[in-house]
């Protein structure tokens, strides 16, 4: 049985960075992928874009991971590929189960464990469109991987339902792999997806996007024939008179990326309803002593650079811990938020272990264009930052360092519209 | 009468050109600029795969070192499909040197051989 300081489960952009900021000489560490390589979903992902704020320069997906990826190999972390993590358990230390080709069913025991899974798309049975069941209906991110891994360009005709990046970026994908791409239909007025975004990936190729439109009809036997959209109205119930029907043999859906925490049903997690996660403090450490979770396996981020932060900060907390035990007890509070906020990560403050700059990450509800954040303890404003520009897609975060804690009172984060 | 979403920043202005070439909507010297660079010679940076005969990286990565005209980027394309690789690449290396006479080179933004192979230096767990 091999016994670790550290597991790290998923060797994507924030397990990589995981590792490379957890690294210690008295450390043993271990990070676990199930792919045959390193880099996760950044494989996949071959536009560039991805990089700006860690490197300063635009990198593709592959070329991202490639600079996590020659770091590690300088430092003596292990890596074990090919190998699925089954389950968690948590008794005295953590028991891994683990699959692999190589070596079967395996149990390794590790003394702390930051989980690093990243995150799953939704499919066609969150969202319940009628019609039948054929075959070319499937997640975005699916046809990516087919693509431009595999080398499978998964249908000719092709719609797509949910204007998020990753539809968008499918939409100039299979466009110039020769596919035709008839049109995206986004439910909501607006689109989720970056505008840089909506323009290369559609304005360049005449690629209508429908807003306020949804999938309401799929027809085929046994592969698809044929996709019916429908205008909605505000409460999103199709009007009836604006169908259009579409032939196509392929259905794209690019309807939300959900976390992926699958490895928490053995273990006692108090989850967030929204992130469907973890609920962690600032360490990143969730409610089980040594357990701590990162990236879009905690929440979904929208640039990959916010995921590899998130993964340092984690790893560099995740080896504080293992070296230097804390002797005082915690003293959780959640942050209160006001109604503009949707969540925040972390949930909540270890109020007796304020002695380092923390970053509060969070989504807003609703489009603003001159907004205050502001952070306050005890009726006071402690940190406070002006916006130019909120939007529920993009992530916002504020930095509240040690000298501006007033007390060990729970706060407060409101954002302020200024109309 | 054009009408373009800028791209610069999350603020997406609406610049309006006009018959005479006048540019207006955008907040920023940067949306005039990119509204100019849009209206003479729009270029894109080009990312796609190649065929590969290897089993581990049947499809290799690529990219424009720069952005190419747009107006070339299927071209580009059907001369892409053409091509096999057959050797060995590293991360960077020249698949072809000036594209279609643009002046730009594809270059490779993986490597075909698997970057953790026994025997490295990089420790692989378990060894036995």
């Amino acid at each position: 049985m091999k016994t670790f300081d550290l597991a790290i489960i998923g060797g994507g952009a924030a397990g990589l960075a995981a590792a490379l900021s957890s690294f210690d000489e008295k450390l043993n560490i271990i990070l676990i992928e199930r792919d045959v390589q390193l880099g996760g979903i950044l494989n996949q992902c071959i536009h560039n874009g991805f990089g700006l704020h860690q490197f300063k320069e635009e990198l593709t997906g592959p070329e991202y991971a490639d600079r996590f990826i020659q770091s590690l190999k300088e430092k003596k972390i292990s890596v074990m590929l090919e190998s699925t993590v089954l389950d968690i358990q948590k008794k005295e230390d953590f028991q891994l189960i683990i699959s692999s080709p190589l070596h079967g069913y395996e149990h390794i025991h590790s003394r702390a464990v930051i989980l690093a899974s990243g995150c799953y798309e939704r499919t066609r049975g969150s969202v319940l469109i009628p019609g039948t069941r054929p075959k070319g209906i499937m997640p975005a991110g699916s046809a990516q991987r087919y693509l431009n891994m595999e080398g499978y360009l998964v249908g000719q005709r092709v719609f797509i339902l949910g204007s998020g990046d990753i539809g968008l970026i499918m939409a100039r994908r299979m466009t110039l792999e020769g596919a035709q791409v008839l049109g995206v239909a986004e439910i909501m007025p607006y689109s989720n997806g970056l505008t840089r975004n909506i323009v290369q990936c559609l304005h360049d190729f005449d690629i209508p996007l429908y807003l306020s439109h949804t999938v309401t009809q799929i027809k085929g036997k046994d592969v698809l024939e044929s996709i019916t959209i429908q205008q909605v109205d505000q409460h999103f119930e199709p009007i009836i008179g604006t169908e259009k029907t579409f032939d196509v043999d392929t259905l794209l859906l690019s309807i939300g990326l959900i976390p992926d925490v699958a490895l928490f049903d053995g273990l006692s997690m108090i989850k967030s309803p929204i992130t469907k996660s973890a609920c962690v403090d600032q360490h990143y450490m969730t409610n089980i002593d040594g357990l701590f979770v990162c990236g879009n396996a905690l929440h979904v981020h929208d640039l990959v650079d916010w995921v590899s932060d998130e993964g340092r900060k984690a790893g560099e907390q995740a080896k504080k811990y293992l070296l230097t035990p804390m002797n005082v007890e915690k003293d959780d509070h959640a942050i209160v938020t006001n109604d503009n906020v949707r969540y925040v990560v972390p949930h909540h403050l270890d109020m007796n272990h304020l002695n380092e700059p923390i970053t509060l990450s969070f989504r807003v509800t609703k489009k603003m264009t001159s907004a205050y954040l502001q952070v306050i303890q005890d009726g006071t404003i402690i940190a406070q930052k002006k916006s130019a520009y909120l939007a529920p897609a993009e992530m916002e975060s504020i930095v509240i360092k040690p000298d501006q804690f007033q007390s060990k009172s729970p706060i407060h984060l409101h954002v302020e519209e200024l109309l | 009468m054009k009408e373009l979403i800028c791209i610069v920043c999350p603020v997406g202005c609406h610049i309006h050109v006009d018959e005479q070439h006048h540019i207006s909507g955008n907040k920023c010297p940067r949306g005039y600029q990119y509204a100019f660079v849009e209206l003479t010679n729009p270029k894109r940076m080009l990312t796609t795969t190649v065929k590969t005969v290897f089993h581990n990286v049947p499809r290799l990565s690529v990219k424009s070192k720069e952005p190419v005209p747009k107006a070339q980027l299927f071209d580009i394309m059907s001369e892409l499909n053409h091509l096999l690789i057959t050797k060995h690449v590293k991360i960077g290396d020249i698949i072809v040197s000036n594209i279609l006479g643009t002046g730009v080179d594809m270059v490779a933004t993986k490597s075909t051989f698997s970057e953790h192979q026994k025997g490295e230096a990089h420790e692989i767990y378990p060894i036995d």
